[in-house]
């Protein structure tokens, strides 16, 4: 009996959400008394190893020669044979594009209940409750699965790495797959951008930004601070930002460690889609903006001045 | 070609959630409900690409899983311009028991495209489109942010970590769509919403099924201390503050 | 007695919510500011079938019920009166007037293209020195055998510049009075037509308000509408159901005002609580409260006579004047409750306050509503 933990690599490297992972499936492992089984799709750098060693991998089922990025249904077939291979109690991926696209497929197959975006620890293990949101955060959910095995996708920023002394033992791993019915034409990197589902820091624009063109300030602080940057709904509809940068209700819900909202007035959707980060600063020249109610820390003031003042101050800081 | 677009029927992005007494569900009492608006970007995309490829596309039908109640907001996808709807008369218990029931809908419909948002606004699991591919084999995709009809198909667009991949799928096909896919949502025309009177909306008894998860509790989130007002012109005490009090930076 | 609307009514109301919480939020104040006419949004009603709700599909029109015009034109209005103003005149005045008083070609001409919006109408009443006396007219309309000749000068017009299709009403008999008046369906465009300059208003500001001058205007005889003389029956009839329309109106002011104050009421603190705790604000927003539901069921259930084809002059006189009565009422304690913030235009309140004036003023006047309502009440 074992867990078995998808770790998903970028460009060959293991980021900040995955070792989260892997230190969720460890306590999973400890708490449950089971086996822990690494799987690991395309090729991986060498050092990186060493990193999920050190967050208590031990076997690695390492299907380096599988195509990193594939059609949904043949990566599903990579995970049953995975999933024959070592007959895991609980299958744990991230809450992301891939583990959305995955898990589900492993829920039909074996008939196994998931928990998708499952919040941290599970509430018990025997009957198996674990939290996740609802309502697109204006909820929480206790979701019993009844199953042998579990699927879990696990929230980014929602448990807390923990090294732990681990022992990497690479295993080729090399199912044989079938033809897949789609094709990759094109791959399009997000180069050098910190992603907003695992940044620790947002920095978010609202309305209050006025234009497109006020976003380099935002731009600068995100980029002194090492946050990624996001944007409220109006933004994104007016076309003066990205629709992925688009965090609430109907766009990406994120739990950062800190999120600074910057000229956003926080209307309920939005609030959603960050009430689960740890600290909430605000920003608005508002007094009366709901965003003040949902906010650890509060500015009234006008954002295309109090930004620059907010680089310089945070700049002082960590000389 | 034939697409059918799955929706479900969700409280209005502005409802208030508040907990019914079972704890296990939420008050319903004047809420409002709407499309589930990931569902309804996808429905918007069939309707404009229906109208962008004059002939290509016969009919564009919507199905829910869901009690009488659920109607409504089917009727409204008819205002909008589906042709027709289709209800299952089930409360879906987990994304499992729709998945189920909507491959059965497909299996019977034959559509060449399913088309339904990558996730609802209520469960939030994203579930219920792969689960479908899974159980129907179809080509699919998720997190697709863009779809062209091609010769050979579909052209799309999908997410995935670190960046975006254009794809060709063949059909038939089932994809998860998010934001980007549609422009904004439709509003129903008077002249959809009187179209809408005389066309079919057929109900269909469930297939039996066990569900793999079941919510047996639903909290609310902690009410949040009150914000410290920093003055204006002390940006510098607000660095002082998240660095010294709250420990974040 | 059944006060359930339909699904078909929610869905309705939903899309004139949508449309007006969506879209014309976003420029409301910048166009009031600046007066700015609302071209692309009357485009974008007319599309959806605002424009033309009321007419007979096979008009072109949307086929549906007053009750639902009702309803569409609060939700406009709860977020802009202008764009709801022009809504009222082109619904339940032009295009009611021409379909339920016109000649069946003058339905083919002039009703379709007024229905589905592509031509916006306008009103020609009043006068500078004939507002509420509608008997009056000093505009005339001299019978020259095969057309009419059209002389005099109209005020206070909405959509007198825009619009492409006038209904003027004008006096062709002065011996005979209020008998001897007529309705002619007129091009905007033709020979001998001045407009006026934009009306600055203080209020309602981004409709257009103008005067318009006829000067040897020659109006086809097909274009009269009804039997000659008919004019003034047919003006009374008319603004009936106009009434209506602006009653829906003020009472999409009020509410719209309400719903803002009881928003606002629950997020603003003072001495140490939501003002909503504090009764001298919870009373206000209760009174608001009654007056808004009386005013609704009011206008509903004129909008449920007319639909029935029952009497409804009477109930749509008193609608329009509780309904804007009331709209002036509850926009002000709106101000009240927001405040400074009140009273600066972000907040929304101080325009509609604005605009519930005009309420009171025009399509009849409280007053007048008060002169139909006692005469009806006092007849033998």
């Amino acid at each position: 009996m074992s867990v078995l933990v998808y770790i998903e690599n970028r460009d060959g490297q293991f980021k900040k959400n995955q070792l989260e992972l892997m230190s969720y499936a460890k306590k999973i492992s400890e708490a449950s008394n089971q086996d822990i089984v690494t799987l690991s799709i395309g090729n991986v750098k060498e050092e990186e190893w060493a990193r999920l060693s050190a967050h208590g991998a031990t076997r690695v089922l390492n299907g380096e020669n599988l195509p990193n990025q594939i059609d949904n249904e043949v990566f599903a077939q990579a995970l049953f044979a995975a999933i024959e291979l070592v007959q895991p109690k609980y299958l744990i991926l991230s809450d992301n594009n891939t583990g959305k696209a995955l898990a589900p497929r492993v829920s039909v197959k074996y008939r196994a209940g998931i928990v998708s975006g499952i919040l941290g620890l599970p509430i018990s293990y025997e009957p198996f409750i674990g939290k996740k949101r609802a309502y697109s955060g204006k909820a929480f959910a206790h979701v019993k699965v009844n199953s042998d095995l579990k699927v879990l996708t696990l929230s980014p920023n929602s448990f807390e790495i923990k090294e732990s002394s681990g022992n990497v033992q690479l295993e080729a791993f090399e199912p044989t797959l079938p033809t897949p019915k789609t094709k990759v034409v094109q791959a399009d990197k997000q180069t050098g951008k910190l992603l907003l589902s695992e940044a620790d820091i947002v920095v978010s624009g609202g309305r209050g930004m006025k234009s497109a063109d006020n976003w380099g300030p935002l731009e600068e602080l995100a980029e002194a601070m090492g946050a990624a940057t996001a944007c409220s709904r109006p933004v994104s509809d007016e076309g003066w930002r990205p629709h992925h940068e688009h965090v609430g209700q109907t766009g990406k819900i994120i739990g950062p460690t800190l999120y600074i909202a910057l000229g956003i007035s926080g209307a309920i959707q939005h609030l959603a889609g960050v009430s689960s980060s740890k600290v909430i600063v605000a920003i608005n020249k508002d007094p009366e903006a709901p965003i003040f109610a949902a906010a650890d820390y509060g500015i009234v003031g006008d954002v295309q001045k109090l930004i620059p003042q907010l680089i310089v101050a945070y700049k002082e800081l960590k000389q | 070609m034939k697409i059918l677009v799955c929706i479900s029927n969700v409280p209005d992005t502005t409802t208030r959630i508040k907990l019914a007494g079972d704890k296990k569900s939420v008050e319903t009492n004047g809420v409002q409900w709407i499309i589930n608006p990931w569902d309804e970007l996808a429905l918007t995309r069939a309707m404009e690409l229906s109208e962008q490829n004059a002939g290509s596309i016969q009919s564009i039908s919507v199905v829910s899983v869901g009690d009488a109640s659920v109607e409504p907001t089917l009727r409204k996808a008819l205002a909008v311009g589906a042709n027709e709807a289709i209800r299952v008369n089930l409360v879906p218990a987990d994304s499992y028991s729709v998945a189920v029931q909507l491959a059965e809908v497909v299996k019977q419909e034959n559509p060449d495209l399913v088309l339904l948002g990558i996730e609802s606004s209520d469960f939030n699991s994203s579930g219920v489109g792969a689960m479908l591919a899974e159980l129907l084999g179809f080509a699919s995709a998720s997190s697709v942010s863009s779809l062209e009809l091609s010769s050979s198909g579909l052209t799309i667009k999908r997410e995935v970590e670190g960046g975006t991949e254009q794809l060709e799928c063949p059909l038939p096909a089932i994809l998860s769509v998010q934001k980007g896919i549609a422009l904004e949502p439709r509003i129903p025309a008077m002249r959809g919403i009187m179209m809408a009177r005389s066309k079919p909306l057929k109900v269909v008894e469930p297939v039996a099924v066990e569900p793999l998860s079941e919510w047996i509790e639903l909290e609310l989130p902690e009410a949040k201390s009150a914000c410290k007002m920093i003055p204006e012109d002390n940006a510098k005490e607000l660095i002082r503050l998240l660095h010294e009090e709250a420990k974040v930076i | 007695m059944n006060f359930q609307l339909t699904e078909e009514h929610e869905m309705i109301r939903q899309a004139a919510r949508d449309y007006a919480q969506r879209e014309l939020i976003k420029d409301v104040i910048e166009r009031d500011e600046t007066a700015t006419y609302p071209t692309q949004h009357v485009k974008a009603l007319s599309e959806l079938g605002f424009m033309g709700m009321l007419v007979d599909p096979k008009y072109d029109g949307g086929g549906m019920d007053t009750i639902s015009y009702v309803l569409a034109m609060e939700e406009i209005s709860k977020v802009d009166a202008s764009v709801s103003v022009i809504m009222s005149v082109n619904n339940s005045l032009v295009c009611y007037g021409i379909e339920k008083y016109g000649t069946e070609e003058q339905k083919e001409k002039f009703l379709k293209p007024l229905a589905r919006g592509e031509k916006i109408g306008a009103f020609l009443l009043s006068e500078p020195e004939a507002g509420s006396d509608a008997t009056s007219q000093r505009t005339t309309a001299e019978d020259k055998g095969d057309y009419y000749l059209l002389n005099g000068t109209k005020n206070w017009i909405t959509n007198g510049y825009t619009a492409g299709t006038y209904l003027v009403i004008a006096q062709t008999h002065p011996e005979k009075r209020h008998k001897g008046i007529n309705a002619f369906i007129v091009d905007r465009h033709a020979e001998g037509i001045s407009v006026g300059p934009h009306e600055n208003k203080m209020g309602m500001r981004s409709s257009d308000t103008h005067s318009v001058m006829f000067t040897d205007v020659k109006v086809p005889k097909e274009n009269r509408i009804g039997e000659d003389g008919f004019g003034f029956k047919f003006a009374m009839k008319t603004l009936e159901g106009g009434r209506i329309g602006i009653a829906a109106q003020a009472l999409g002011l009020a509410s719209g005002a309400l719903e803002r104050s009881i928003q606002y009421a629950k997020e603003r603190k003072a001495f140490g609580t939501e003002i909503a705790n504090h009764q001298a604000i919870a009373f206000k927003l209760s009174d608001m409260a009654v007056k808004v539901e009386n005013a609704r069921n009011l206008v509903l259930k004129a909008a449920w006579l007319k639909d029935q084809g029952m009497e409804y002059g009477t109930t749509s006189a008193m609608a329009k004047q509780y309904a804007a009565d009331i709209a002036m009422e509850v926009t002000t304690e709106a101000v009240q409750i927001h405040g400074g913030y009140g009273y600066v235009k972000e907040y929304h309140v101080e325009r509609l306050m604005r605009e519930a004036k005009l309420t009171q003023i025009y399509e009849g006047t409280s007053e007048i509503q008060k002169i139909v309502i006692s005469r009806s009440l006092l007849k033998d």
